[in-house]
């Protein structure tokens, strides 16, 4: 099962900086949400792989880890504020420039004039 | 106690000229004089002890971590600088408020002049190395702004500039000196420093540090060859130039020689550097000030050559180097200070300060004439005048030194013909100016107000009684300030007559030959005109262009404006931080046993990579992208579940659904169809980072998964019950143990919505009237079936979110969950009746709200002090009500309400502005 999650880690985490790297807004926006879960499930899972021990008390005999899993819940509410932001952000400069793309608008004519 | 308060009062009193601005500029300048005053008596009052041998120190720690306190002590050498720079402070502040035309702000002119005077008196009695350089580091800033005082003309700017630039740099030198000597004695405290003298000499580092103290000091003091600013500075006033530019601040480069001789002096590399750097400084500045036609420039020159004479003994080194040394110090704060404000009331009195037209004033400032002979007599060395002394002083040194073995006879020729320079230049100052044949001037001269004189006088009479009384005079102020540097058994004795001997000869000569040079000054100017002499200020501008320049190529190497490249550089350098840590790792797998693998996690998985392929497939078919996205958040969920995270998988399922719907929103103002624009070398490229990146990271998850854990939760678990009085152990920690963390979270949740809602603001978003196949949207917005489910399912979620929020604390849910799930119950009213609908119905301020929450949160935070408690620290009982039972209450249930609100706040303030956006400027709808 270690492996099984891990592979998945990492599966997700090349797919996202993958999109990360594209030239367009939206990709990018969706490739930084996907690492979000990719870091989410990772740090989550610095408590291990533990089935059916909720860390509830009262609920049965051992807890599973239950710090990273407070850890993680803020950080999915933060990752969300996060991905608002960068969409938005992604939208405003399309009608601020008429364009998504992320390169500064006039790179490629500088080089240009320069040759 | 007073030696405290003597230092911080110029630093207070800074404040009082602004304060008296609206009042008249005599008030302002009265402001000041009283505050140096002040500090004046207070030295004073401390004189006694100092002169009786001892040496009064104060101290309060302010960083002991970092070995720096604010500690200050008054020994001999501080004694002797304190009342130069109070004392002639004093007269400059008089002679200021004559200088000073009605239009220059006087106030701003004074507050700047006492924070100099503090910072300069913070250098010479801190007894804390780092505190000195804090204080040296304040009179660049000071001065800086004293020279750009004239921020109108553009060579006061470029002189500042450069002032600032060349000893800020020499500061920032000094500051490692400084740092390497405190590390090899182990404390910055100048007692310990000097406890640990020999042992700095002695060390491996001692060279290194020399170096850097000495760019420190020779930058400041303008030393050969950092001498160029100097003279660029006196675009300044001249009060101002007087006072910082000769007296005071250049010294400040001496000083430091002269406190840390005990500790760096005596070294064969001490000695070489120091005495040939002042014996350069000194021919180079004497040589130059001849030349100078402005009188200005002439009197800077000049004192970069005494600076450098000073110099050049404190590199000597013997005793009586050092108290020849000090003596010149005052000697040449008194001449020199007197010299300068002579020029300002001759630039003052007739408008100009070219050697080459002025003339013949002797007739209508006979009282500035006497005072310009008789401090240029000083300045040149002319028997009974205070300058001698410590003039032929510096002859019988130079002469005694046998440090260069068989060539150490070059040393006083060269100190001889330095000598006649410096009469030669004196003499042009008086002569030029009083005697030479008039010329028209743009203005006629008149005696200055008496006011404006007597500082000079007090100077000039300074210079006769000194030259002839000097034991009487100074003898008592020398001693102490030569045992500080030189040792206990150290004894003053200055002699006017020594009889027949080579250092009077050497003054004979330096007379004669300075009249001489001086007669054929003429041929040295011709002689001179053959070198293309460059101005300093466009070496200099030229050394700065060139760096900027440099700096742009690079930038617009490094910064392309391609955040494709930047990413790419940020993932490959990550790759190359980690990789090598990983090579380490002797094997991946650790011990922990591992789970076996069943179907529907391995199905599961399956579909989860596979989603997060295809988002990465039909990334440029946004829409089929974001589903793809949608399916990986859910399996998230579903993996949270599996491995026991309840919270989490409730958390990550109402995100999920509100952040698509969010992107599904932003769809509707992107590009729905992208050309394909990456060249196949880039997606080779990418695909190489991605993977490798992917690859480092499972294998880490992977080796962490199999080694044990050791955790520090069981505490959390522990006292989850009876602490926290919660049987939620995550939302236990959340609201208590780690409440603090949950405020911040909240607190960034908030502004990051503060920030969309900002972003929104004025937004004229791009908006296609038809969808990529070219359809016009539909006429329907707002389908039937939808508005009449939505309108049922309100109450329910309202009620599961209370239900949610309400059991948070013993079963999975709480605040975040709660809120998130209200929010999502609200935005699909928003979705499936309209933005009007739904403000006709529930008109809430979401920024408010949000506010509230991250209010009520820290409110309950705060409250835990009304108890006595610490921050956050949480209460709770249990109550027995009639029919419901035993029932607790948790004050964390209050704090988890503010989270709760927060989170509906937020959420809302991104949606429902966001979605106002698609309906408030609906397009046109064109060609039906």
């Amino acid at each position: 099962m270690e492996t099984l999650y891990a592979i998945t880690v990492g599966t997700l985490t090349a797919c996202s900086v993958y999109l990360i790297l594209r030239a367009r807004s939206f990709p990018i926006v969706i490739g930084l949400t996907m690492l979000s879960y990719a870091v989410n499930l990772f740090l989550f899972s610095t408590g291990r792989l533990v089935i059916d021990q909720v860390p509830i008390i009262g609920a049965g005999e051992h807890y599973t880890d239950p710090l990273p899993q407070a850890l993680v819940l803020t950080a999915i509410v933060i990752g969300f504020a996060m991905t608002a932001y960068s969409i938005i952000l992604a939208v405003r400069v399309r009608g601020e420039f008429g364009s998504d793309e992320v390169n500064e608008p006039n790179y490629q004519a500088d080089k240009e004039d320069k040759r | 106690m007073y030696l405290a308060l003597m230092v911080a009062l110029p630093f207070v009193g800074a404040l009082a000229p602004l304060l008296f601005r609206h009042q008249g500029r005599r008030q302002i300048a009265m402001a000041a004089a009283a505050i140096t005053l002040a500090s004046l008596l207070l030295l004073g009052l401390l004189t006694p002890a100092v002169l009786a041998g001892q040496v009064p120190q104060v101290m309060l720690s302010w960083l002991p971590q970092l070995g720096l306190h604010v500690a200050f002590r008054l020994d001999g050498l501080s004694l002797l600088f304190a009342i130069l720079i109070l004392g002639i402070g004093l007269l400059i502040i008089i002679y200021a408020h004559f200088y000073l035309s009605s239009q220059d702000n006087a106030a701003r002119f004074y507050a700047f002049l006492l924070l100099f005077m503090g910072s300069m008196l913070g250098i010479v009695t801190a007894d804390n190395l780092i505190l000195l350089w804090f204080f040296w580091e304040l009179t660049s800033i000071s001065s800086f702004l004293l020279i750009g005082f004239w921020f109108h003309q553009s060579n006061a700017r470029r002189g500042a500039r450069m002032a600032l630039a060349i000893t800020g740099a020499g500061g920032l030198a000094l500051l490692a000196g400084i740092l390497l000597i405190g590390n090899i004695a182990g404390s910055y405290q100048l007692d310990a420093v000097f406890a640990a003298a020999e042992q700095i000499r002695q060390h491996a580092l001692y060279l290194p540090a020399l170096l850097l103290v000495l760019l420190g000091a020779f930058t400041k003091s303008a030393q050969f060859p950092f001498q160029f600013w100097l003279p660029h500075a006196m675009a300044a006033p001249t009060p101002v130039s007087a006072y910082l530019h000769s007296a005071t601040m250049v010294k400040a480069g001496i000083f430091l020689l002269a406190r840390l001789f005990p500790v760096l002096g005596g070294t064969i590399e001490w000695f070489t550097i120091v005495t040939l750097v002042g014996l350069a400084t000194m021919l180079f500045g004497a040589y130059f000030a001849i030349l100078k036609n402005d009188l200005k420039g002439l009197l800077a020159f000049s004192t970069i050559s005494h600076l450098g004479l000073i110099t050049m003994l404190l590199g000597l080194g013997t005793q009586g180097a050092l108290l020849a040394a000090l003596f010149h110090i005052l000697n040449h704060a008194t001449f020199k200070a007197g010299l300068f404000m002579i020029a300002g009331i001759i630039d003052h009195e007739t408008g100009s300060r070219d050697l080459r037209k002025l003339g013949g004033l002797a007739k209508a400032l006979p009282m500035t004439m006497w005072l310009a002979i008789i401090t240029a007599a000083a300045m040149a060395g002319v028997p009974l005048f205070n300058g001698f002394l410590s003039k032929e002083m510096f002859f019988a040194e130079a002469y005694q030194q046998h440090l260069f073995g068989g060539l150490s006879w070059f040393v006083p020729v060269l100190v001889t013909l330095g000598a006649m320079l410096s009469v030669a230049y004196s003499i042009r100052f008086v002569y030029d100016v009083f005697f030479d044949q008039a010329h028209e001037l743009p203005k006629q001269p008149h005696e200055p107000p008496l006011l404006m004189r007597m500082p000079v006088l007090v100077l000039a009479a300074l210079c006769i009684t000194v030259g002839i009384a000097p034991m009487v005079m100074v003898a008592g102020l020398l001693t102490p300030a030569l045992t500080s540097i030189a040792g206990p058994s150290a004894s003053v004795s200055i002699a006017l007559w020594h009889g027949f001997n080579l250092p009077l000869l050497m003054s004979a000569l330096a007379l004669l030959g300075g009249i001489i040079i001086y007669g054929k000054r003429a041929q040295l100017f011709n002689f001179n005109r053959q070198f293309d002499i460059r101005d300093a200020k466009d070496v200099f501008a030229g050394i700065v262009s060139r760096v900027t320049r440099f700096c742009d190529e690079l930038m617009q190497r490094i910064e392309t404006g391609s955040l494709q490249r930047y990413m790419a550089g940020l993932f490959v350098l990550v790759l190359v931080f980690v990789i090598p840590e990983l090579m380490n790792i002797s094997a991946l797998t650790g011990s922990r046993p591992q789970i076996a693998i069943d179907a529907v996690s391995l199905s599961g998985a399956i579909i989860l990579m596979a989603a997060a392929f295809g988002a990465v497939i039909f990334h440029r078919q946004r829409l089929t992208s974001l589903l793809m996205l949608s399916v990986v958040g859910l399996m998230v969920s579903l993996v949270f579940i599996q491995f026991s995270a309840p919270d989490l998988a409730m958390t990550q399922l109402v995100v999920e659904v509100v952040s698509i719907l969010l992107m599904i929103l932003a769809l509707f103002f992107m590009p729905q169809r992208i050309p394909r624009s990456s060249t196949g070398g880039r997606v080779a490229r990418d695909m190489l980072i991605a993977g490798f990146i992917g690859g480092v990271v499972g294998s880490i998850n992977f080796a962490l998964l199999t080694r044990p854990l050791t955790s520090i939760s069981e505490f959390f678990l522990n006292n989850s019950v009876p602490g926290g009085g919660g049987t939620n152990v995550v939302n236990v920690i959340l609201v208590d143990f780690r409440g603090f963390d949950t405020l911040g979270e909240i607190t960034v949740l908030a502004i990051a919505a503060a920030g969309i809602h900002k972003l929104l603001n004025n937004l004229r978003p791009f908006m296609p009237s038809r969808d990529v196949d070219g359809r016009a949207w539909h006429q329907v917005k707002h389908p039937m079936m939808l508005q009449t489910i939505s309108q049922l399912v309100l109450p329910l979620a309202l009620m599961v979110s209370m239900y949610i929020f309400l059991r948070g604390h013993n079963l999975p849910g709480g605040g975040f969950i709660a809120g998130l799930v209200t929010a999502a119950a609200m935005i699909l009213q928003y979705m499936a009746n309209g933005v009007d609908w739904v403000k006709d119905r529930f008109n809430y301020n979401y920024q408010s709200l949000a506010a509230i929450g991250v209010l009520i949160a820290s409110l309950t935070g705060v409250g835990s002090w009304l108890f006595g408690a610490n921050f956050l620290t949480s209460w709770f009982t249990y109550l027995d009500w009639p029919l419901v039972g035993k029932f607790e209450i948790a004050t964390a249930i209050l704090f988890d309400l503010g989270v709760y609100l927060t989170v509906i706040g937020a959420t809302l303030m991104i949606l429902a502005n966001f979605g106002q956006m698609t309906t408030r400027h609906r397009p046109r709808q064109e060609g039906h």
